[in-house]
């Protein structure tokens, strides 16, 4: 039995009713669906910036830009992509399916749900509002070193420190709910080794969340002050170092970074089996993978400084310890390959991007590994070879393994199935388009294009035409991913089964599709045999 | 799980969205106020401050809602055992990620001592830096003098801090005996511990008021004397907003129970404020360590 409390009055004129319905609501179902409409809205403005970048970038010499311009373009595509569209939606995609999977009537905190959710447009509109300011907005990269950001960032950064804490205090509160809400609401019978892998990353990402988000508030908190108020954090002259920054900064960066993947990895871990039609292989290592990738993500971080200024004995603890996480991922890709083989599979949509994640990964994952290497990295340092790197497991990591779960659990959502034709379209011109913008970056960086530079040498013309003709492409596959989920939310094919993909396993197939707005009032029996299935060791 | 499980949720609730835009007001009022009080923007105006103190005032009127809701659901007994544990567990990764934000600050605290104030005065393979850059600089903590040569004397440990790192042990103690008291139901003794406790939370503001005057006027011990001034002051300063913070929290818990709130099994928000309590004092004890003493 669950108590409900309603506090809008029925009699109200329909548009009034709509806007506190979504202003107000507390219902999971719906805080996840707003987290994913301002994700891939927010997607398309930092898109539009990537646009901007590619079409600048097409040609040597200044075309469309100024220097500072440019510089800001590439200061807000990465902060809104990381902070505004990567992890909105993976928090969209924790309040639809963590209380589904886990047989919970709704999140642990609903109200707290909310807030979380209607903190974040108001600290984009402070973060986007800078574009207007005087001296236009940050400059600086979205790792804002001091003292780019400091001694020479323009007015409106203070606005950027502010839109940052509220980003941190939205993170913060929406990793305790998802927390808790794993800990505490699990249906009776679901202990924590029968949890679905999408759940477990999502415990060890609000984990991460947890750990890293509050080190960034203190780090744009000692910006604010250096710039305001005479300390000297990041000022030799005063005692500080400019690198402390760096190191602050990567402390949290480091771990962001897998806050941005971890999910993925357990969406993947979701889609391969069922497409596959096998179990998970090695349910128990994938867990301690992930376990032992996090526990990992706080030791690294040096491996974003070895140009800074650091110790030998530094650069070498931070290039193994960098190196080590190559075995827990290998684990995790091994088991994904493992679970293919001699499956009966099937490539639909989500399967295709479940795979496209995959391999697409482990390439920028081998990259990743030799940026780990430090006389290597000497040479990469702040080149396109880095770009290339965080793209390969950006793009086709977190935003592939996004579209991979709105295309598998769409149809669980809306009722509705998506176009399965122009789903696999979107897939091969996203897939090509993606390599075409991202190979060439490889070879541009080796042969030596600094990155964050709005122009470059007649040497790297080439790599780079090839470049932004596919940005242009990739950009015009978002319109297409776009008309797809409202052709299919508005004139798709009925689904009526509960188990929409025969393969799948996991209790939110047990709910009717569309799934109703209250689910799992009263805890699913679970019964020891079937759900320890979804679990077992191959 | 032994009772049926039951967990109230809430259909709508206004308060989240009103404390969103009261976020929004504060951080936009806090950017513009900053802006129009240092000298690196042209001052134009002060509206900065009405708005930052608008915000603040309508957060303190949020969570006044907010919590009002809580606890008239809670008296009201619509909180189930599992929802009162979501809330404890709440809490705790609450404190965990407050502990984040000071890791933060130590961090710089000893990057500063044990890293950049040594390199700077030449070791390790900074030779050069040294000889180039600020010849006459030399390692010491405190740091009476930066390399850009501003000047400061040092907080001693023994007198003011001291007697503050007395008064918050003394108060962690006291609303422990206040708990207990509150487990036992002796509602006299609760209301006097926790009394108590509150004065002493003050005692340390006052104290602190007192020592950063003296920082400031005698010690010539500022936000602007170099790093040792900076982790000083971002420390302790953060510190105190957290014992400010605490010492609300205790006075409205005090309020409560004088409005007969809270029974011996039933009592989240106080344990909550009494962890919240512990938690600013082991951070005190960390801060007294490593900022005062050594
Ligand atoms: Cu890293």
């Amino acid at each position: 039995m669950i108590a409900h409390a309603d506090t809008i009055p029925k009699q109200r004129h329909p548009l009034i009713a709509f806007i506190l319905r979504w202003l107000l609501t507390t219902n999971h179902k719906e805080i996840g669906t707003l987290y994913l409409c301002l994700a891939f809205l927010l997607f398309f403005i930092g898109g539009a910036m990537a646009m901007v970048v590619r079409l600048e970038l097409f040609q040597p010499g200044l075309q469309f830009t100024q220097p500072d311009f440019y510089n800001q373009m590439v200061t807000l595509h990465g902060l809104i992509m990381v902070f505004g569209a990567v992890m909105p939606a993976f928090v969209g995609l924790a309040n639809w399916l963590v209380p589904l999977m886990i047989g919970a009537p709704d999140m642990a905190l609903p109200r707290l749900n909310n807030f979380s959710f209607w903190i974040l447009p108001f600290a984009f509109i402070l973060l986007l509002s800078s574009m207007f300011m005087e001296g236009g907005a940050p400059n600086f990269g979205w790792t804002f070193y001091a003292p780019l950001s400091t001694t020479y960032g323009p007015p409106s950064t203070d606005y950027f420190i502010l839109g940052v804490h509220l980003m941190g205090v939205s993170s913060v509160l929406g990793a305790i709910n998802v927390m808790v809400t794993i800990l505490n609401m699990r249906a009776p019978g679901m202990t924590l080794f029968r949890m679905p892998l999408f759940v477990w990353t999502w415990l060890i990402t609000a984990f991460l969340l947890i750990m890293a988000m509050p080190v960034l508030a203190g780090a744009v908190t000692m910006m604010l002050t250096d710039r305001h108020f005479g300390t000297s954090f990041f000022e030799a002259a005063g005692g500080g170092d400019p690198v402390l920054f760096q190191h602050v900064f990567w402390f949290f960066g480091h771990p962001e970074v897998y806050i941005m993947i971890l999910p993925g990895f357990g969406i993947a871990s979701q889609i391969i089996p069922t497409f596959a039609r096998k179990k998970l292989f090695g349910y128990h290592s994938m867990v301690y993978a992930t376990v032992a990738i996090a526990l990992l993500s706080f030791i690294v971080w040096g491996h974003h400084m070895f140009t800074s200024g650091m110790p030998l004995a530094a650069e070498l603890f931070f290039m193994y310890a960098t190196m080590l996480i190559a075995v827990p991922t290998g684990v995790k890709v091994f088991n994904w390959v493992a679970t293919l083989w001699r499956g009966s599979i099937t490539f639909e949509t989500p399967m295709l991007f479940a795979l496209g994640f995959v391999i697409m990964f482990t390439i920028g994952g081998f990259s990743g590994l030799m940026l780990a290497l430090v006389p290597a990295d000497f040479q990469y340092h702040d080149t396109f070879f880095v770009v290339a790197h965080f793209h390969y497991v950006l793009y086709p990591g977190a935003i592939f393994g996004t579209m991979a779960a709105v295309y598998y659990w769409l149809p669980k959502w809306s009722g509705r199935m998506y176009d399965e034709r122009l789903g696999k379209i979107h897939f091969w011109t996203a897939t090509i388009a993606v390599n075409l913008t991202f190979f060439p970056m490889h070879f541009s960086g080796l042969a030596g294009m600094p990155r964050r530079v709005v122009d470059y040498s007649i040497a790297f013309a080439d790599f780079n035409i090839v470049s932004s003709i596919g940005a242009g492409l990739l950009g015009l596959t978002q319109i297409l991913f776009l008309y797809i989920i409202v052709k299919a939310l508005t004139s798709g094919e009925k689904v009526t089964d509960a188990q929409v993909w025969e393969g799948a396993e996991g209790l939110e197939w047990t709910l009717p599709s569309p799934a109703p707005l209250h689910s799992f009032h009263t805890p699913p029996e679970i019964e020891p045999d079937e759900a320890h299935a979804a679990t077992d060791k191959a | 799980m032994g009772e049926t499980p039951r967990y109230y949720v809430p259909h709508t609730s206004v308060w989240p969205i009103v404390g969103s835009v009261a976020l929004f007001v504060l951080a936009y009022g806090l950017a513009t106020m900053i802006h129009q009080s240092t000298d690196k923007v042209a001052a134009e105006g002060t509206h900065g401050v009405w708005i930052f103190w608008t915000g603040i005032a309508v957060v303190a009127f949020m969570l006044f809602g907010w919590f009002g809701t809580v606890i008239r659901e809670s008296v009201a007994g619509m909180n189930s055992g599992l929802m009162d544990r979501s809330y404890r567990m709440g809490m705790q990764w609450f404190i965990v990620s407050e502990i984040m934000f000071f890791a933060a600050f130590f961090g710089a605290l000893f990057y500063a001592r044990v890293i950049s104030v040594p390199w700077l005065a030449g070791a390790g393979n900074n030779l050069e830096t040294h000889t180039f850059l600020w010849p006459d600089f030399a390692d010491t903590w405190p740091l009476f003098m930066t390399p850009g040569g501003t000047e400061t004397e040092a907080m001693a440990a023994w007198g003011l801090p001291f007697i503050n790192t007395v008064i918050l042990v003394t108060s962690s103690v006291t609303v422990t005996f206040a708990h207990w008291a509150l487990k036992k139901a002796q509602r006299i003794a609760l209301g006097i511990w926790l009394a108590i406790t509150v004065l002493l939370g003050c005692a340390f503001l006052l104290l602190q008021v007192i020592e950063y005057a003296e920082a400031y006027e005698e010690l010539g011990l500022t936000l602007g004397s170099g790093i040792y001034g900076s982790t000083f002051f971002l420390l302790t300063g953060f510190h105190g907003a957290h014992v400010t913070m605490g010492t609300i929290m205790l006075a409205v818990m005090l309020f409560r129970v004088f409005s007969g709130h809270f029974t011996p099994k039933n009592h989240f928000a106080f344990e909550a404020t009494s962890w919240y309590w512990h938690f600013v004092d082991v951070v005190w004890l960390f801060l007294f360590t490593f900022v005062y003493w050594f």
